[in-house]
């Protein structure tokens, strides 16, 4: 199977590109691991690449607001280039920090004339909070997401509320690829919901299915011993973690 | 030119989270019941380039969301910042604002004004602020209220609409070399000079330095008076435990010519020499007592580094900055260590006085001492503080503890500790005579100024107006920038060796790694945050997130390219010249010049006295019961015991993807695990334990089984989970009270002779470790007397454990229905200094004590069972004893017990076999087609088999046919979680 190539940007503040770097390379991918600068002079270097992956942490401090200096860097100077990375057939793919980057690049295609239709903002606890939860999949066109039902994983944020203009909810009902749920599906209160999204959006796609911004983390769930409950899941066999297979769907893409 | 004034306010339709927070909270405070709040972010913009248009762009691309919040815009103080926001309706509204004063770390306003910059505007001074809107109370209470949202120490109150014009960037300094007479003075003169000018020496200490200036013929300069002070600090030197004892107890007298090198590195080396001398055995430890870490082998590439480090009087006066800077300050140490470790886990213990919030009996905020802080404040504070460094950093936050007690009023402890990751042949550094010095990371300030020499003073009801420039927020992401250099820089081998800049600043970094060497200092060319920093406050500031390396010249330009890569500010600031002494330069003009041997080896040793009694210890009899339940369910619910899940979630416990045990467990994720354990590198098996023992209650009684029982508690907390009793690492921190007194230093001798012998016993070597004197707080009581409230002392022993295969691990939570629980290890008639005792306000008793070869032999049996997978739950019995353990281990499984305590014999009383803590036991659930192979394993060790995991979710224990506890999971779940739940920290 060819070997895609991933480029894992890392700002200043970026601390999960090590273990998504990790993640990526036990699906079979190579990664490198590039800081903003070096990309921010020269975009063209995306060429290169077959996947680009902003991954989680507190980009310049998350200073004003999660994401906003960096989404505002990226938007500004690399928007075109990642416009035609995605219409190559390329992969994107947001986590956490990295979905909050990617709201304000607008390669979500979550905007109208008149401005963004979401956005991801304090969670109602008003504070961090880091849980695991329970995610149904709708994944439609979404690549990353492809055959993948149910997933539990954790999240690790204080601004992931996602948030609607109003009015506009029913038009990205289709992009919303991730929402919370239970186990049973019903109850989706907090914490089931830890940040009180709307409609209990926790992941979105674009509508070529190629660019995914989600909070949890796939990349803290490659392995069985991540998985909170694992030490009473032995006998059982832990089985694929859940998140190894989002990675695993980017490189099939390109199998 | 024009001030800009930017507020961001939450949407019409948007709730408003803040305002909710402080309506909430002022429920309480006088006049403040039913006010009505709102609030904004503010962003105050000074540049003479910036017009209306462009400060409307700023606000609306950069510092607002479109969706969820709606700017303001206009000059200071003009109407549109006025107006009261819609949601208050036409209520009239007083207006507050909270500034951080002037020189403060204002890590927004950084990042906003080069984001502006990245709009393509000349980068503007920023400075951010809270603003809010109070109706429906009056101009006092708006004040009151006020004074509860701006803390003195760094932030300033502005009440009613700003009215500012410029923003200040520091005045200009005129060099002018300032000596002190010093010859001259007599004793008096001496310590009056000692005190007001914040150097806090000694009298010996002082007439050393009065002496070397005169046998030189000449006065020092003030940058080498505090040169002095700094490097001779008890922060910096340790001088009180690293000095001459005489110690005096039951057993008669001991002098130390250096207390600490006689009983805890004793037995180190002792437990090293045992080892190298023994072909079966491996010396695995690395780099003790020297470093700024403690440094033990991992595997065959790699070693680990940990530290555990305290921050308690910024702490006390700036509850958040103090928290935050102490976190800060340990990550950089393990930056530090060797060639600098990777940071891969963080862990921290935090003690406090009870807020009125989980216990009614604790004084109003109104009747607390002047100068103290809140309790609920302090909580919050810290918590928050610790959380947003160690979140922004991404280092996992995986164990702590929290013990509450009265007598931290005024004087809280925060541990903080971080482990870290270093290559074998990183892990030593070593400064090469022509080396330059170089200064990598933020610009000096005037903040931090005396933090070392203040940390040797009391506290005081005046220490947050004296010593505010003592305390400081720290800026996380400058210090992430630095580690991300620090570690391409280290691979490349382009610096020989690394320090931070902690207490003292430039002068310790530079004076310590210049110390066999010597160094020539450039101070004029330190980057400084802004205009008018004597030299003397360069040298000693001691502003946050600064490294200083020594880097061969041949290096210095790649290092340079590497750093301006990754936006870090790297300065040559001297270099370490083969000279032996220390001299510092201000442009052109020498401003000090001290032998480095005066500094190091200088210091007059002073004989401290120190003795112990041992208290009269009444007996405890513990009051005879049909039924337990109850005092069960108030145990479960002490703070010190109760769930500290509103804590833990507010930490990322997973980044770097290493975890494997968290800090809660079970079927829920609600148990709480007895340590942590991390896959340090993940594409290997192995793993990397962290656990604590800390218990002051039971110092009360005696600090030697204090600490014996805190070390106890750390290795079987970190045994329980399954790491290698063999390769188990120890860290002192002790917190004592005033050690100028014989008896509270005595204590401190009795616990450094506990770690002593454990340490031999366990074969657990100390590593490192740190103390903190002289944590007291004084105030003038009502009648003028000057009162004194010293905490309890207190150790917290660390300990790092390793685990070859993490899949071998176990967690504490009940498993299946059907399997047997056995208790392992010996209950003792010690209820002294237990929550039974404290519970039913019950004094005296026995502390428990720990039989050292015992527990190494139930240790080594345990670890052997739990490798052999034998063990399906284990969980360590501490604070209120077998019950609680039970308890607990059935509320995380989700599942009931049914336990006999018959098997235990009949020569103590069902409260103590239920409620006391002694030492070295666990509790283990075991299968049934196991339990034979399980009793082989533990064969010579005390166990007991007490009954089964049960379907029906009670925990139901009986002694015989009588019925002593009985209880429904889900009310002694209830009771475990009430205390410290989320709501405390609204």
């Amino acid at each position: 199977m060819p070997q895609p190539r991933v480029l894992i940007l890392r700002a200043p503040g970026t601390n999960c590109n090590e273990e998504t770097a990790h993640a990526f390379t036990l699906a079979g991918a190579v990664c490198e691991q590039v800081h903003v600068l070096r990309l921010l002079e020269s975009p063209a270097m995306l060429d290169d690449y077959q996947v680009f992956c902003l991954p989680g942490g507190f980009s310049y401090g998350d200073d004003i607001a999660a994401g906003r200096i960096l989404g505002g860097q990226v938007r500004r100077q690399l928007g075109d280039a990642m416009q035609r990375f995605r219409d190559a057939g390329k992969l994107v793919l947001g986590v956490c920090n990295g979905f909050q980057v990617l709201m304000a690049t607008g390669l979500l295609g979550l905007e109208d004339p008149s401005g963004p239709l979401a956005t991801l903002t304090r969670n109602d606890s008003g504070r961090f909070e880091a849980r695991w939860v329970r995610l149904s999949v709708a994944a439609g066109e979404c690549v990353f997401l492809r055959g993948i039902e149910q997933m539990e994983l954790p999240v690790a944020h204080a601004e992931g509320k996602f948030v609607c203009r109003e009015g506009s909810l029913p038009t990205l009902g289709a992009q919303a690829v991730l929402r919370y749920t239970t186990e049973g599906g019903g109850g989706t209160a907090y914490p089931a919901n830890p940040n009180g999204s709307a409609d209990h959006i926790a992941g979105v796609c674009d509508p070529t299915g190629r660019v995914l911004g989600l909070m949890p983390h796939p990349e803290r769930f490659v392995d069985p011993t991540q998985h909170p409950q694992w030490t009473r899941r032995r006998e059982g066999g832990n089985g694929v973690a859940d998140g190894l297979k989002v990675f695993q769907n980017a490189v099939a893409h390109f199998g | 030119m024009t001030l800009w004034e930017i507020n961001v306010l939450p949407a019409d339709d948007q709730p408003d989270r803040e305002a909710e927070r402080l309506q909430a909270r002022a429920h309480d405070m006088p006049g403040g019941d039913g006010i009505k709040v709102a609030t904004a972010r503010g962003f105050l913009i000074d540049s003479p380039t910036i017009a209306e248009p462009d400060a409307v762009r700023i606000a609306a691309e950069l510092l607002s969301d479109r969706v969820v919040e709606t700017p303001a815009i206009g000059s200071v103080g003009s109407w549109p910042l006025k107006a009261t926001p819609k949601r208050l309706g036409e209520a009239p509204a007083g207006i507050l604002n909270v500034l951080p004063k002037p020189g403060v770390m204002d890590p927004v306003a950084l990042s906003t004004a080069a984001a502006i910059g990245d709009l393509g505007f000349e980068p503007p001074q920023v400075r951010t602020f809270r603003k809010y809107w109070i109706a429906g109370a009056d101009d006092a209470a708006i004040t009151a209220i006020g004074q509860t949202l701006a803390n003195d120490a760094i932030e300033q109150l502005i009440e009613g609409p700003l009215a500012i014009d410029r923003l200040d960037s520091g005045g200009d300094y005129h060099y002018e070399l300032r000596h002190v007479p010093i010859a001259e003075l007599d004793d008096e003169g001496l310590m009056r000079l000692s005190r007001e000018g914040q150097l806090y020496l000694q009298l010996a200490e002082m007439q050393t330095i009065r002496q070397f200036f005169v046998d030189a013929g000449r006065s020092p300069t003030d940058i080498e008076l505090e040169t002095l002070a700094q490097t001779w600090s008890e922060h910096c030197s340790h001088k009180t435990l690293a000095g001459r004892i005489a110690y005096r107890d039951e057993n008669g007298e001991r002098r130390f010519d250096n207390m600490l090198k006689e009983t805890i590195f004793a037995a180190t080396n002792e437990l090293r020499q045992k080892w190298q001398a023994d072909p079966e055995r491996e010396d695995w430890c690395v780099s003790v007592f020297k470093d700024n870490a403690g440094l033990v082998r991992f595997d065959e590439q790699d070693n680990v580094a940990f530290k555990v480090e305290t921050h308690n009087h910024p702490s006390a006066i700036e509850p958040y900055g103090g928290a935050n800077t102490g976190l800060g300050g340990v990550i950089r140490d393990i930056l530090g260590a060797g060639l600098g470790a990777k940071p891969v886990a963080n862990t921290d213990v935090f003690c406090f006085a009870p807020p009125r919030c989980i216990d009614e009996t604790q004084p109003t905020d109104e009747s607390l001492p002047p100068g103290v802080l809140p309790p609920r404040r302090v909580m919050q504070g810290v918590v928050e503080g610790v959380r947003d460094y160690g979140n922004r950093m991404g280092i996992p936050t995986v164990n702590g503890a929290v013990c509450f007690d009265p007598r931290y009023l005024g004087n809280p402890l925060v541990y903080c500790g971080t482990a870290g990751l270093i290559p074998h042949d990183a892990s030593f550094g070593e400064p090469q005579p022509g080396d330059l010095i170089v200064a990598v990371g933020g610009r000096t300030g005037r903040d931090g100024i005396h933090g070392a020499t203040f940390s040797s003073a009391e506290l005081t009801s005046e220490s947050e107006s004296v010593s505010g420039g003592a305390v400081q927020i720290g800026n996380a992401i400058e210090e992430k920038r630095v580690l991300d250099v620090l570690l391409q820089a280290r691979d490349e081998r382009l610096f020989t060796a690394v320090t931070d800049c902690g207490a003292g600043g430039f002068s310790s970094a530079v004076g310590e790694m210049g110390e066999e060497i010597g160094a020539e200092v450039w101070l004029d060319r330190a980057p400084l945050k802004y205009h008018g920093l004597s030299y003397t406050e360069i040298w000693i500031s001691e502003a946050q997130e600064r490294m200083v390396f020594a880097v061969d010249p041949d290096k210095w330009p790649r290092l340079e390219a590497l750093c301006n890569s990754e936006g870090v500010e790297a300065t040559v600031l001297g270099r370490f010249e083969p000279t032996g002494r220390l001299v510092l330069k201000y442009g052109d003009n020498t401003v000090g010049d001290l032998p480095m041997t005066l500094l190091h080896d200088g210091r007059p040793p002073v004989v401290r006295e120190a003795s112990f009694t041992p208290p009269a210890q009444p007996s405890l009899t513990p009051p005879a019961r049909d039924d337990y339940t109850d005092d069960l369910l108030r145990i479960l619910a002490a703070p010190n015991v109760a769930s500290k899940e509103a804590i833990i979630r507010q930490y990322d416990h997973e980044v770097q993807g290493g975890s494997v045990v968290k800090p809660l467990v079970g079927v829920a994720s609600d148990g709480p695990g007895d340590a942590a354990v991390v896959r340090p590198k993940l594409t290997s098996r192995r793993g990397i334990v962290l656990s604590c023992g800390i218990n002051p209650r039971y110092g009360d009684l005696d600090p030697y089984h204090m600490a014996a029982s805190a070390i106890d508690e750390a290795v079987r907390n970190a045994v329980a989970v399954g790491a290698d009793p063999a390769r188990i690492g120890l860290l002192d921190n002790f917190c004592w009270g005033d050690c100028e007194r014989s008896e509270t230093l005595g204590g401190l001798v009795r616990a450094a002779l506990a770690c002593h012998d454990l340490a031999l016993e366990l074969e657990a070597p100390f590593i490192s470790g740190k103390d903190s004197l002289n944590n007291e707080f004084s105030y003038a009581a009502e009648d003028g007397e000057k009162q004194t409230i010293a905490i309890p002392p207190t150790l917290l022993i660390s300990a790092i454990g390793q685990v070859d295969d993490v899949s071998a691990c176990v967690t504490m939570d009940l498993k299946r229905p059907g399997n047997v629980l056995y208790l392992v290890g010996e209950t003792k008639d010690e209820l002294g200094g237990s929550h039974f005792a404290l519970v039913n306000n019950l004094s005296g008793g026995r502390a428990p004590t720990v039989d050292g070869p015992r527990a190494k032999a139930t240790f080594a049996a345990m670890h052997h069972a739990i490798t052999g997978g034998l063990i399906a739950a284990c969980h360590d019995l501490s604070e209120g004893g077998l019950a609680a353990a039970a308890a607990e281990m059935a509320f995380a499984g989700g599942l009931g017990t049914t336990i006999d305590l018959a098997s235990l014999g009949d020569e103590l009383p069902a409260a103590t076999l239920l409620f006391s803590e002694s030492n070295t036991r666990f509790l283990c659930e075991v299968a049934p087609e196991n339990a034979e192979a399980f009793e082989a394993a533990l064969s010579g060790i005390a166990i007991a088999r007490l009954g089964e995991v049960a379907a029906a979710t009670r925990v139901a224990i009986t002694l015989g046919d009588a019925a002593v506890i009985d209880a429904d999971v889900a009310e002694l779940r209830d009771a475990w979680k009430g205390t410290l739940a989320v709501g405390v920290f609204g």
